[in-house]
């Protein structure tokens, strides 16, 4: 298996949340993975990306190369094109569609909207919303990764048992909580992919 | 079992692993992790190992290499610019050597995510006529920084790890080695090894200078050196550090026809450079950062056919990564065709909402109003983005501290008044001395000290000015009178404005103190109070 994927974002929206538990579920399978953040100045508010590549073969580059990319995960809908040059033919867009906005020349939200709505292959979900409606609204980030399990070549099971460590120790609740996101998520995807 | 760390945490696991005493170091990025996880870390604290900020690069490595003359390993962590700070100390410290062993870990940005410049420090490492290692990826950046401890008590001498940001700031699986017990404390055999007078200096220099070929014995034996057979002779590759994973990337292991050369053990050995240049037509030389080993190889003469980043095949600036690496090898990665709408805005950084540079900055423009632009000299920190829209405050940010001595030095050109805004972190790094000059010529000066008690732009790490500033200026010789500290929120914008005019009229040098807790370290604060709260 070989998975590589780009995370998407704005400094301070927590994208390393998916990638942790994506690398744990990866170190408990004695995948390969390496994973290429932003920290620093961008940080601020700033568009973030982290390249995280999974594989059962040792990996070379800790960046993905153009047009190699499994999947696209943006956390904001601008942030989630920005990328697109690293997305594969067969490539899946996976983004929400709540805008943050902290720039005065963000572009018209319509014209976003309609540009990733004519990719070939995207799934557009408010995850903020659904992680409301579950009333788990910290947990949006982990909805985004439900949404964008189905195309990542990794069971579900094993992002629950990444989940299950990650939050374990902050109790059954939280773990429940963080699982309901992540099918919520996932179930979105399926039936709107 | 493996462990998830990032590049920077391997180095810091493989240093207390290795026996470290103590970690000296300033934050910067890409180093910073590798400090902060020793600092974090349960088994350091119970090792005891020594892990507080420094004030800066200098005062680190100058109590990294007393720790060493102490017999006791230690380690100094900072950013390529860091280490111009530290140079003085750095390049002597190769002449005295060590008596415990010292590692100097110095993490480069190609590319400048979050730098002035993209300053090569393997040139550092030759320059000081000592070993560097380069790890390709995290397990190297462990296994390398165990072994430049021991490379270093072999020799009596320095050791440089060199990573960049990619290899700092990715995360993937290290296995870890044995844990070494401390050294004790035991003083050099030799009580002139440290006292660099001329006389003494040169017999050290000359044990340097005889390692050198020592130095190179290690390189050429090293298994970080690698030689790779290739069946296609028309090309020779060298590749460094990160270089050689991107060529990997491109041309794995079994797939690649020519014959390879992976260099991550300086100097160079010459050994198998010379092997590849007789058996290949032309080289390719794949580095990350400046085109060092190319420009060695190519020499002024140009003998050998050499290409790289000097002759275009690579660029000359910026990081590579495998897309530019597969272009050069002759392999393109993608169709050159950008799908990415043209609507897309770019997202620069910015100041947190509420955070107190803005208001500093929105009472320096009124403030400033009366005067003809171009006055205000800056400095490295979040205050930084004072430069962008909609401020577009600041006039200069070169180095930590030349806001404060750069606008003494336009005050003398006839820049009446000139304003400096720096940082609380980097005043006490770099700023104090430069106001002492200004003190002492009486420049017409005033510099705005916008105090937020952290070093924020790299995650909030404790200031060493914390609760010292007016103390420091005064001690300084700064008229009290002229220190003014208050708290810049909305209501005192008037107030802030008002105390910047008259000492914007002030004939001598004058300090403004405008002073409230960064948010950052504010929310993360309230967050760790409630929680210990929760916890009793």
């Amino acid at each position: 298996m070989k998975t590589d994927i780009i995370l998407a974002g704005v400094g301070g929206q927590g994208i390393l949340s998916i990638a942790a538990t994506l690398g744990i579920a990866a170190l408990e399978n004695n995948w390969y993975l390496k994973q290429a953040e932003t920290h620093g100045m961008s940080q601020r508010g700033g568009a973030v990306v982290s390249h995280l590549r999974i594989s059962d073969k040792p990996i070379a580059s800790d960046l993905v190369p153009l047009g190699k990319a499994n999947v696209i995960i943006s956390v904001e809908p601008m942030e989630s094109l920005r990328y697109l040059d690293y997305l594969s033919e067969t490539g899946y867009v996976v983004t929400n569609v709540k805008p943050f906005v902290n720039i005065s020349d963000y572009p018209e939200e319509a014209k976003i909207m309609e540009y990733i709505n004519n990719l070939p292959n995207v799934v557009a979900i408010d995850a903020d919303k659904i992680a409301n409606d579950l009333n788990a609204r910290r947990s949006s980030n982990i909805v985004m990764l439900g949404a964008a399990a189905p195309f990542l070549n990794v069971e579900l099971s094993v992002l629950e048992s990444g989940l299950r460590q990650i939050f374990g120790s902050k109790g059954d609740d939280v773990v429940e909580m963080n699982l309901k996101a992540l099918h919520a998520g996932y179930n979105f995807a399926m039936e709107n992919k | 079992m493996q462990k998830l760390m990032l590049g920077d945490e391997a180095i810091a696991q493989a240093a207390i692993d290795a026996g470290l005493s103590g970690v000296y170091s300033y934050p910067g990025t890409p180093s910073t992790e590798i400090t902060e996880y020793i600092q974090a870390s349960k088994q350091a604290k119970e090792l005891r190992i020594h892990s507080d900020w420094a004030a800066n690069e200098k005062t680190a490595m100058e109590a990294a290499l007393g720790m060493a003359y102490a017999g006791k390993r230690s380690m100094s962590c900072m950013k390529h610019v860091g280490l111009n700070v530290a140079a003085d100390n750095f390049m002597n410290a190769a002449v005295t050597g060590v008596n415990g062993g010292m590692v100097v870990v110095v993490a480069d940005d190609p590319s400048m995510h979050s730098s002035q410049n993209e300053q090569d420090s393997r040139i550092y490492g030759k320059f000081a006529l000592i070993p560097v290692l380069e790890p390709s990826n995290q397990q190297e950046a462990y296994d390398m920084t165990y072994v430049a401890f021991e490379l270093s008590e072999k020799y009596k001498v320095p050791v440089m790890v060199r990573i960049t940001t990619r290899v700092a700031h990715s995360r993937a699986g290290v296995t870890t080695k044995d844990v070494k017990p401390q050294n004790e404390m035991k003083l050099p055999s030799d009580p002139r090894q440290f006292v660099l007078l001329p006389a003494i200096a040169r017999k050290q220099y000359k044990g340097l200078l005889n390692n050198q070929v020592h130095f190179n014995t290690e390189s050429e034996n090293s298994s970080f050196n690698q030689y790779f057979e290739g069946t296609d002779k028309k090309m020779g590759i060298i590749a460094c550090g990160l270089g050689y994973n991107y060529l990997r990337e491109i041309l794995p292991e079994g797939e690649c026809k020519f014959p390879v050369l992976k260099v991550t053990q300086y100097p160079m050995p010459q050994k198998q450079v010379k092997q590849i240049a007789a058996e290949t037509e032309s080289l390719l030389v794949i580095e990350e950062g400046y085109p060092m080993v190319e420009e060695l190889i190519k020499g002024f003469l140009e003998k050998e056919n050499v290409s790289g980043r000097l002759d275009g095949t690579l660029p000359r600036d910026g990081e590579l990564n495998a897309d530019i690496v597969g272009a050069a090898l002759g392999y393109p990665t993608h169709s050159g065709e950008s799908k990415v709408p043209d609507f897309i805005a770019n997202r620069p950084p910015s100041m947190c909402p509420g955070c107190s540079h803005i208001d500093v900055y929105t009472a320096l423009n009124e403030a400033l109003e009366a005067y003809s632009p171009g006055r205000v000299f800056s400095d490295i920190g979040c205050y930084t983005l004072g430069a962008l829209p909609p401020f577009n405050s600041i006039n200069s940010c070169v180095d930590m501290g030349a806001s404060v001595t750069m606008a003494k030095g336009a005050a003398d050109a006839g820049l009446v008044p000139a304003v400096s805004v720096i940082g609380d972190s980097t005043f006490t790094h770099s700023g104090m001395t430069g106001l002492l000059d200004a003190v002492n010529e009486n420049s017409p000066i005033t510099v705005i000290i916008s105090d937020n008690e952290s070093t924020s732009m790299t995650g909030g790490q404790d200031s060493a000015a914390l609760g010292r500033l007016e103390a420091i200026c005064e001690g300084l010789g700064v008229d009290p009178a002229h220190i003014r500290v208050m708290n810049p929120i909305k209501k005192n914008h008037e107030e802030l404005v008002a105390i910047m005019k008259e000492e914007f009229e002030f004939d001598g040098p004058s300090v403004i103190i405008p002073r409230r807790e960064c948010i950052q370290k504010a929310s993360r604060r309230r967050k760790m109070e409630a929680k210990a709260k929760m916890k009793s």
